[in-house]
């Protein structure tokens, strides 16, 4: 094969590009931390054990669960506005479902992080008097955490792995803005391994980071 | 009231005065789904008696113990520890968290498995009570708790970590760490059945001390030595009732019941 490689060519986009990433981290960092806190929601929403709570929630997390993110995104943006007559913007209904998609995997991450604390501290929290809040403080959060992080940063990982689909949104995530400098220069070889190389960049330390974690916990 | 506390219990209670009345149990009942397991307990435990709680598994016995701090909550009866008091008759029961825990924080429990906090040192696991629930600065919980860890004789390991420590020494932590508290009431459920045998006397040792101070105490315990010798009153419980209550040497040597002398008859080797 004698294929003439040019990188050089994509210099003049790395304006473009980086926009790109921007939204990608920006995407990632916004629904990583939406997903976070309505999973802690749905999480605690479980935990209550009361029924008119639950069955909802496990609906909502078993549906988001189970069907594909893409299609999600795309019901999302093209069907719920004429369910709802609420024209929605796409970046929005991108926001809405990787939010509501995360939170179902985040939720499930959370609860069996909390469940998996030993009965016997809750009986040792509320033996010495502490009210509920003070033994999720105090007791089970901080020892539950330590195992959740490893698999809610690999979770996180996957979210920005997802923001991949908003270009179908044409959301100017950095494949869509690949796809931009693709049709520009007509070079996809170069285009798409650089995306590639530069989500491998982004998420080959925060792998690492979750393995690390992970061992320091079995320590 | 209308209630019949069991003969033996009740001969202690008219001399009293209500403030020698440390623990006042009331038709006590719970059942988990078709199980009854407390069928109208009644017991009465004056200031400074320790009462050892004595019968085969499944008797009830770590059941009413847990009811005693309300981590089991009963269907019915009435419990008083001190001065904090808590009515399960039917309609009643509306339990607040709050309620809860200052009922609980007068109680001190110390467990099977020690269940210390493992992601505190040893003086945190002490600490982390009074700091939290009673609003102690931490400066002086810090040096209450480093008391009671002398007390308990673990004052050098304050700073480690409970993985780092033995069976009876992480039990000498929870003693410490329900102490600091400054309970009305200890209640030791099991303290030393999840230990090896070379380290159930240091724990022994601890309770006995308490005992000697006049800390009301109520222990599970499979220990029948160390019931009879510690313990004021012991009660022998089965199927959920209180079969046997009386003196701890009566109960232990001369039981009255035969259900008594046949669960004793299995202990005879531990009790020379």
């Amino acid at each position: 094969m004698d294929y003439q490689w040019d990188f050089a060519t994509l210099w003049q986009y790395r304006y473009l590009l980086l926009e790109g990433l921007a939204y990608t981290a920006g995407f990632t960092v916004l629904t990583v931390v939406s997903g976070v806190v309505v999973g802690t929601i749905f999480a605690l929403a479980r935990l209550s054990g009361l029924r008119v709570v639950t069955v909802p929630v496990m609906a909502v997390v078993e549906l988001f669960r189970c069907t594909p993110v893409l299609v999600q995104l795309v019901w999302c943006y093209y069907a719920l506005p004429m369910l709802t007559g609420v024209e929605i913007s796409p970046p929005m209904a991108a926001f809405l479902t990787l939010t509501l998609y995360g939170a179902a995997f985040y939720s499930e991450i959370i609860r069996g992080g909390i469940v998996s604390i030993d009965i016997g501290q809750w009986d040792a929290g509320r033996a010495i008097g502490m009210r509920r809040g003070q033994l999720m403080g105090k007791i089970i959060l901080p020892q539950a955490l330590r195992r959740m992080v490893p698999p809610l940063v690999n979770q996180s990982v996957l979210q920005l792995k997802n923001t991949s689909l908003l270009s179908v949104l044409a959301v100017p995530d950095l494949l869509y803005q690949g796809q931009l400098v693709t049709s520009a220069t007509y070079r996809p070889l170069e285009t798409y391994t650089l995306i590639a190389a530069i989500y491998l960049a982004v998420l080959f330390p925060l792998t690492r980071t979750a393995h690390w974690l992970e061992d320091r916990n079995k320590a | 009231m209308t209630y019949q506390p069991n003969s033996d219990l009740r001969n202690h209670r008219s001399p009293l005065m209500d403030k020698d009345l440390m623990i006042e149990v009331v038709g006590l009942k719970k059942s988990f789904g078709p199980l009854e397991v407390l069928r109208d307990i009644n017991l009465i435990v004056p200031r400074g008696h320790v009462v050892a709680l004595i019968g085969p598994s499944g008797s009830g016995k770590s059941t009413l113990l847990r009811s005693l701090n309300l981590l089991c909550l009963p269907d019915a009866g009435y419990v008083a520890i001190g001065d904090h008091k808590m009515d399960f008759s039917a309609g009643n029961v509306s339990l607040r968290d709050r309620d809860l825990a200052a009922f609980r924080a007068n109680t001190g429990m110390v467990f099977q498995n020690f269940n210390l906090f493992p992601h505190m040192n040893v003086v945190e696991n002490v600490m982390v009570g009074p700091v939290t629930v009673l609003k102690q600065d931490k400066k002086s919980a810090r040096e209450r708790a480093i008391e009671l860890l002398s007390k308990v004789g673990l004052a050098d390991r304050a700073e480690a970590h409970p993985e780092q420590l033995s069976g009876g020494q992480k039990q000498r932590v929870a003693i410490a760490r329900a102490l600091a508290m400054n309970p009305d009431v200890m209640l030791f459920d099991e303290a030393t059945s999840a230990l090896d045998p070379a380290l159930v006397g240091e724990v022994l040792a601890v309770i006995r001390q308490l005992a000697e101070q006049g800390m009301t105490m109520i222990l599970v315990t499979h220990e029948m030595a160390f019931a009879r010798d510690v313990a004021d009153t012991v009660i022998f419980m089965k199927d959920g009732y209180v079969v046997e209550a009386g003196d701890a040497r009566q109960v232990i040597n001369q039981p009255r019941e035969a259900a008594t002398r046949e669960f004793l008859s299995h202990f005879h080797g531990g009790l020379a």
